[in-house]
């Protein structure tokens, strides 16, 4: 018995392919929709047609968010000293910052700085995900302290959008260590009567979400942004079961009361200035 | 309690122990030889005995991070439970969260620790398989930080110093330790840990796994059993991730300092604790005794302190964690410096004394 063969091979095909010439276009992974990356742009990287949010840099994110050309960056060349001196199959950590460096052209996986977000005063802390997944290694806790610091100088609201695969295991115990830190300099602020805005976008898991990201006075999550403690993988190898539909998204962390409220990016800026002026002393 | 001291069975050498194992069958074949036959032995069974030691001796004063992180896991290793009989006199177990359940994972309670009333909070990983699945190998739920959290707020309102025995792989991976919130659960702890206002010591008695070991790890000392690890990420999962092959595990455990020694060097750890040679599993009563001594010594240190200043030894200890190794990057950045003027120039001047008439 000889089984025919279905799909006979007829030589090159002539119809035209139906790729996308590069840089124009590109696929909404939530919707499959094909999207004309401008008109994407245009929206604040949310697609139009499902309202998926694509992960965005930490420059694009400042952009979005505060009043043009008012962010101040401080504390900018930060840098990581690799205190375990890591290497890791043939490569050192040091020459994946560099590698990360040219890639993404961020220095750290944090920017912190004082901005106006319609016009109120804030200490903004943003996270780069293209930098090492957005992980906490010193460089995040420390500026993530200082901001803390300097909200509580100024009297000012601290607004922190987390971003991030959680503790830099690059930097072993010294970035874990980093969770404790920036969870003091909260209570700390919390005690000095500040206001902590924590807004977690896609992704926000392990050691910061188990910090910082999640001692907000108020949480703000994007809509369908991935938000746990131990990443979807892990969970599913260690338990070996199907994890059910939706888990661990920003809608999943609402219904179980971990997060205040869900802002399309676009409403995101007029949703901080609310909560600041309701805030306000 | 003789029976925690009893001989470890050949079972239990780790694979780095061969030749010791080998010794102990040789003189267990000499003990059988010389109850049978009548013939005396013990000339070469305490040759042998000393050949053991240094073979001991040389093994464990050389281990490899991944050799210890083997030890820290031994099946015989000190668990909660001995300590709780050995060192804690009276101990007054406190139960459940009083919000969701009872999480055999984490134990509180109250007792007496040398002449010291406390409250002992301690991580249980379960000796036989039904006390391992009762307290889910070790591996705590969102209620267990929650009843640490609560029992620690207890002890404060009665001024009770608060000690941690941390030994897990870490807070549990599952569905509804996600929907309960394990990582808010971890984070409210930090927080609470940073500013309770009781002396908190925490000592690492076997395994620290990253967040769920840190989730009660959070005080004004951390000491560490000299061969307990104590790591930002498992051995295997960080070899999963950055080689990309769960079985580099002994590498990763290399990379990442995870042993005492290191983790002193670095400073992130205030004390190693000794433990007997060998490892704690082979006598278990003198490394309890070594733990009870830390701990003693350490809280009547802690008590004499004034409560503020404690707090804020505290909160420079936990701010600084890192700044020794990147001190001199830290130091030749601007606004570091401009921050360390800012500093100097926030502290108050005296006031003028007015003159008197």
């Amino acid at each position: 018995m000889v089984k025919e063969v279905k799909n006979k091979w007829n030589g090159f095909s002539l119809k035209p392919r139906k790729e996308m010439p590069e840089g124009l276009w590109m696929r909404c992974p939530s919707c499959e929709h094909m999207l004309y990356k401008s008109a994407v742009e245009e929206n604040l990287n949310v697609c139009p047609e499902c309202n998926h949010h694509f992960r965005i840099d930490a420059t694009t994110r400042i952009k979005y968010l505060v009043d043009e050309d008012s962010f101040q960056q401080v504390l900018g060349d930060l840098t990581t000293n690799d205190p375990l001196g890591f290497k890791f199959r043939g490569t050192t950590y040091k020459q994946r910052i560099k590698d990360d460096e040219k890639k993404s052209g961020a220095k750290e996986a944090m920017q912190i700085g004082k901005a106006f977000i319609k016009g109120r005063g804030v200490v903004l802390g943003v996270m780069e995900p293209n930098f090492l997944m957005g992980s906490m290694g010193f460089v995040v806790g420390e500026k993530f302290c200082a901001a803390v610091d300097k909200a509580m100088e100024d009297k000012l609201p601290l607004v922190v959008v987390s971003c991030s695969g959680g503790a830099r295991m690059h930097e072993g115990v010294v970035s874990l260590g980093q969770m404790a830190k920036t969870s003091a300099a909260l209570a700390k602020l919390n005690k000095a009567g500040g206001l902590f805005i924590s807004v977690l976008t896609d992704p926000t898991t392990g050691g910061v979400t188990a910090s910082f990201a999640m001692l907000g006075d108020v949480t703000i999550a994007e809509p369908g942004a991935l938000i746990g403690f131990a990443g979807p993988r892990t969970i599913a190898e260690t338990i070996k079961v199907e994890l059910p539909d939706g888990f661990q998204t920003a809608e999943f962390m609402l219904e179980h009361g971990f997060v205040d409220m869900i802002v399309h990016r676009k409403d995101l800026r007029s949703e901080i200035a609310r909560l600041i002026d309701y805030c306000r002393k | 309690m003789s029976d925690n001291n009893s001989k470890l069975s050949n079972s239990d050498h780790l694979e780095f122990e061969e030749k010791v194992a080998d010794l102990d069958r040789q003189m267990n074949e000499l003990r059988r030889l010389s109850s049978i036959k009548g013939i005396d032995y013990s000339a070469e069974i305490r040759r042998l005995q000393k050949t053991q030691v240094a073979e001991l001796k040389r093994i464990y004063s050389k281990l490899t991070a991944w050799q210890t992180v083997q030890v820290a896991r031994h099946p015989k290793r000190p668990l909660l439970t001995d300590y709780l009989n050995l060192m804690v006199k009276d101990f007054r177990e406190l139960h459940g969260d009083k919000c969701f359940g009872d999480d055999r994972a984490i134990i509180t309670g109250l007792g007496q620790i040398g002449r010291e009333r406390v409250l002992v909070v301690g991580q249980n990983k379960g000796r036989t398989t039904k006390e391992k699945i009762a307290c889910n190998f070790g591996c705590a739920n969102p209620e267990g930080y929650r009843k640490a959290i609560a029992k620690m707020k207890f002890a404060e309102k009665y001024n009770i110093p608060v000690v941690t025995l941390i030994d897990t792989p870490g807070a549990y991976p599952g569905i509804g330790a996600e929907e309960r919130g394990q990582a808010q659960a971890i984070a409210a702890n930090l927080m609470e840990m940073s500013c309770l206002k009781v002396p908190i010591v925490c000592v690492c008695i076997g395994e620290g796994g990253s967040g769920g070991a840190l989730g009660i790890g959070v005080g004004d000392r951390l000491a560490m059993l000299e061969f307990a690890y104590y790591s930002v990420i498992s051995p295997e999962g960080c070899a999963a991730i950055l080689w990309r092959d769960g079985a580099q595990a002994p590498d990763a455990a290399e990379a990442l300092k995870l042993t005492s020694k290191k983790l002193y060097k670095l400073g992130l750890v205030d004390a190693v604790i000794p433990e007997p040679l060998g490892g704690a599993h082979r006598n278990v009563h003198d490394t309890v005794y070594n733990v009870e001594r830390y701990i003693v010594k350490t809280l009547a240190g802690l008590k004499r302190t004034k409560i503020d200043n404690l707090l804020e030894n505290r909160y420079k200890k936990l701010r600084s964690i890192g700044e020794d190794t990147a001190a001199t990057i830290y130091k030749k950045t601007r606004p570091a410096q401009d921050r360390v003027k800012a500093a100097l120039e926030a502290i108050p001047k005296p006031k003028p004394v007015p003159a008197k008439v």
